[in-house]
């Protein structure tokens, strides 16, 4: 019997094309169950036959983390995509993981409502899809508004699960504050689908401003560091403080402000010449008023994602890394990774951001400026991780390279050997090879 | 494992742990260790075999590795202040208390973070902090008193968690101790550290993953301005409205808080707060945030309310008269000891729009069962504090008073709420877990503690009513089962 006809008894199956391999390992099938029940049936045959599953929603994050051992199975969970809940009276909504952003942003925006999470990979995965909700929760998207609503973990208020051996559970539940079990939600949220299948997610939203602002400042490398902390020592509250660092080249702040008609623009402009002040950035200090999507399309500079201009395109496959810093360190991370020739974007208020080297960079030069950052970010209680990279840098990688030092690993490997002991799930796509 | 095993467990323990830590750090004196026999909810006394009054994180440790060689239970505490029994002792265990750790190790404000060791007090942190324009957000009612250890077990909220978040959102790294009596680090100082986030599993597991012996925090900036309005309503109808009408306007208060007219007496009686007269509920919303945003809200915030039949509206002006505001409110609690003997607190939550109804309903059961029922919640999101008011003289008060707890609480499940915002479910709400989710969930959880607490020694009893045996898988897969796959085109 074909995988393909073991299979066609628990969900929809299909065989693999080329375009169906994960980060170039290539796979038998797609699977597209259409419900938890599915899914559950599907991984209970998948565990009993040893096959190996990698879930997909658009696959346009399917290249982070490191190649999966091996692949037999892509779980593709397009068809559990529909909106379940939106209680508008209580800020929630109940979604299917396969429900792109981009359409759940277009099904609250009639209740001005949003989900707060930046999509990084706009224009990018299957029919250029962007990301899915299950997706964005998988790999823990984080993006400039999290200054404003917190990690999307802290966004997560429930989620179902389906595990490996099919056992179908619910964590958490559809109220914000809740502190009955386990927060398994926060546990599968930036897990790379190495623990359990997540198809239902039950998410916290926010209203959207009524006028939103953006200061930008061109600002000198030797002002960045007052700048920075003349902002985050601020009372302005704001919704994003990013930065965008390109080797050689003054650093572009952006201040994203919002609130009341009115009020916001009058915040922008008492911010807007605060900065111009001597000391901090001087004359290069704008008040935009963008549209509103603008807010989260600031810093586009993940390969792929819908560039604002054409001089921030990266072009082909670069080298992705997130690094993290303490915020009075980040002056100096900017400095590390551009003198490495990284470009660096991302949020200095919450210190989690993104550095890039583009694709043509010989492999030994990446390697370097991998180490010499990841020993700037340790030093500055931070960490460095490869999330992307050309095949030929990443195969030069092991998972300690790929990651860099885990704190708490081996209780890591604990949890994945109680939740997934048969490694059925994305077999050494995460840390510690796991 | 058996009570024999601990019995025997104890002595042994004690005379390694002689060797191991000095002997002022160890209690076994029984009438000392009764006074830690209970933690806030008094209704539930265990003596523990052993206390510990640990000095260090390697006190944790020795402690931790002792009990594992010795298989004998231990519980932490911190304050002792929590109100669902997380920290009620095992009688065949050790208590492992960390109230004096208390050192407060660094305020960094350019980095907005604080390093506490786990017994120091919630609001110590923020008063450290305030020199610096900082506070640490999460304000449980019991902040004087409360430790940062008790918090991250409990992941605690507090009356403003509505627009801040709860302790989960404001903890970057603990180290901690891990039953085996490893000490392990988990998170780092600057988000998003790699690996799964068994920081944000940790915090709020109730002392059942291990021991959190250090914390860093995250610091937030003291807002611009505060405002702080009360509004008087004829009943907790026209308050809830309000509440609703304020969130569909796109606000979001710092703190939303609604009493009902038993509260209002209760609290008038204790502190004489000046409340509205004759109001069958007031509302209390505190804006924070830059001043020129929160004087627009203020002003919907006062037309909302208007709208909504306020019978009076105030808006504090200067720090006294919040203070004066927010007194009714935090005296609550207590103060229902004024108008009642004895009284249970209940803490459960429902969908914010389903509030107006569950208050009905709760309305009805009160009146069936001839107990009162008073009520402070954070409206904001959905949080009850029922009082459940009763006379433990009278015969019988006790039981109807327990069992209009309960009812309360199958009332929240039934609206797809939870048993539990803030206090935990500790030992007293353990119970009810199989209510609020099926067995599959609760044996998913349990994968967690297997994880961490093979030899289920971190609290027992605690959560999870009667949780599987680590390694018991109730549905093994096996390939017989299945359908059968010939050879080479699967593997």
């Amino acid at each position: 019997m074909t995988i393909e006809r073991l299979l066609a008894a628990t969900c929809a199956v299909r065989p693999a094309g080329d375009e169906d391999a994960v980060d170039g390992v290539p796979s038998q099938v797609v699977a597209r169950p259409a419900s938890a029940q599915e899914t559950s049936a599907l991984l209970r045959t998948c565990s009993a036959h040893g096959l190996a599953v990698v879930v997909r929603g658009h696959g346009s994050k399917l290249g982070w983390g490191r190649p999966p051992e091996r692949v037999d199975v892509v779980l593709e969970t397009g068809a559990m995509a529909q909106l379940v809940e939106h209680s508008r009276g209580d800020l929630v909504a109940t979604a299917g993981a396969g429900m792109p952003l981009s359409r759940l942003r277009h099904l609250l925006a009639g209740a001005r409502h949003e989900l707060v999470v930046d999509d990084l990979a706009v224009g990018r995965g299957t029919t250029a899809g962007g990301s899915t909700l299950g997706g964005a929760v998988a790999t823990n998207l984080s993006g400039p508004r999290r200054l404003r609503a917190g990690p999307l973990r802290d966004l997560v208020i429930g989620v179902r699960l389906v595990l490996a051996d099919g056992t179908v559970a619910r964590a958490g539940g559809k109220v914000v504050k809740n502190v009955a079990g386990y927060d398994l939600g926060k546990l599968v949220t930036g897990s790379f689908g190495t623990l359990a299948v997540i198809t239902e997610v039950t998410v916290r939203l926010h209203p959207e401003p009524s006028e939103v602002r953006q200061v930008h400042a061109l600002v000198p490398r030797g002002r960045l560091a007052p700048v920075l902390a003349h902002l985050v020592a601020g009372q302005l509250a704001p919704h994003t403080l990013d930065l965008h660092a390109r080797p050689g080249k003054d650093v572009r702040v952006s201040v994203g402000l919002g609130g009341g008609p009115g009020s916001t623009q009058r915040r922008a402009d008492l911010l807007a010449a605060e900065l111009s002040a001597p000391g901090l950035a001087g004359d290069a200090v704008a008040v935009a008023d963008p549209e509103r999507t603008d807010l989260q399309e600031v810093a586009p500079v993940v390969p792929g994602a819908a560039p604002r201009s054409t001089d921030e395109e990266v072009a082909g496959r670069p080298t992705l890394l997130t690094v993290t810093a303490r915020l009075s360190g980040i002056p100096e991370l900017v400095q590390v990774a551009n003198d490495h020739g990284l470009t660096v974007t991302g949020s200095a208020g919450v210190g989690a951001l993104r550095a890039t080297l583009p694709e043509p960079t010989p492999v030994p030069a990446v390697l370097e400026a991998v180490a010499a950052v990841r020993a700037a970010t340790t030093g500055l209680g931070g960490s460095t991780v490869v999330l992307d990279a050309p095949p030929a840098v990443k195969s030069a990688l092991d998972p300690a390279g790929t990651w860099g030092p885990v704190p708490g690993l081996e209780l890591m490997r604990r949890v994945k050997a109680q939740f997934d002991p048969g490694r059925t799930l994305a077999p050494g796509r995460f840390v510690g090879g796991l | 494992m058996t009570q024999t095993d601990a019995r025997t467990g104890i002595p042994a323990l004690l005379q390694e742990l002689r060797g191991l830590l000095p002997d002022h750090v160890l209690v076994t004196d029984p009438a000392e260790r009764e006074t830690y026999a209970c933690d806030g909810l008094a209704a539930y006394r265990v003596r523990p075999a052993l206390v510990v009054l640990v000095e260090s994180a390697d006190h944790v440790a020795q402690v931790l590795r002792s009990c594992a060689r010795h298989h004998v239970p231990f519980v932490a505490r911190g304050s002792g202040t929590g109100l669902s029994g997380g920290a009620l002792p095992h009688a065949d265990g050790v208590l492992v208390v960390t109230s004096r750790l208390r050192t407060l190790h660094e305020v960094r404000a350019q980095d907005q973070r604080a390093v506490v060791d786990p017994g120091v007090v919630n609001l110590a942190v923020s008063k450290a902090a305030h020199p610096h324009g900082y506070y640490f957000a999460p304000d449980p009612s019991s902040q004087q008193i409360c430790s940062v250890g008790g918090n991250v077990a409990e992941n605690s909220g507090g009356a403003h968690c509505l627009k801040y978040g709860f302790t989960a959102g404001h903890v970057l790294s603990l180290e901690v101790v891990t039953p085996d009596g490893e000490q392990v680090t988990l998170g780092t100082e600057a988000p998003d550290p790699p690996g799964y986030d068994l920081l944000g599993a940790f915090v709020g597991s109730e002392g059942t993953l291990g021991v959190a012996t250090r914390a860093t925090l995250r610091l937030t900036r003291l807002p611009e301005e505060v405002r702080t309005c009360l509004a008087g309503f004829a009943s907790t109808d026209e308050a809830g409205a309000a509440t609703s009408a304020i969130i569909a306007a796109g606000i979001v208060p710092a703190a939303m808080e609604i009493m009902d007219a038993l509260a209002i007496e209760a609290a008038e009686a204790a502190v004489s707060c000046g409340y509205p007269e004759g109001a069958g509920a007031v509302l209390v919303v505190e804006l924070d945030g830059p001043a020129l945003e929160v004087e627009g809200e203020l002003e919907q915030v006062r037309r909302i309310c208007r709208e909504q039949r306020a019978v009076e509206f105030r808006t504090a002006t200067d720090a006294a008269e919040r203070a004066e505001i927010w007194r009714g409110r935090k005296s609550a609690f207590a103060a229902v000891g004024r108008i009642s003997p004895d009284y249970i607190v209940q803490d459960g939550v429902v969908p914010r729009t389903a509030l107006p109804e569950v208050l009905r309903e709760m309305g009805r059961i009160s009146a069936d069962r001839g107990v009162r029922v008073a009520n402070v919640f954070h409206a904001g999101d959905g949080n009850l504090h029922p009082l459940v008011l009763f006379d433990a003289d009278e015969e019988g008060a006790t039981g109807r008073a327990e069992e209009v707890s309960g009812m309360i609480l199958d009332l929240c499940i039934a609206h797809g709420g939870s048993i539990t915002g803030e206090h935990g479910v500790g030992a007293d709400k353990a119970r009810y877990m199989p209510r609020m989710f099926e067995p599959a969930d609760l044996d998913t959880m349990q994968l967690l503690r297997c994880a961490f607490d093979p030899d289920g020694l971190a609290n027992p009893g605690k959560i999870y009513p009667t949780p599987r045996m680590c390694g018991e898988r109730p549905r093994v897969v096996h390939a017989a089962d299945e359908p059968a796959v010939g050879g080479a085109e699967v593997f």
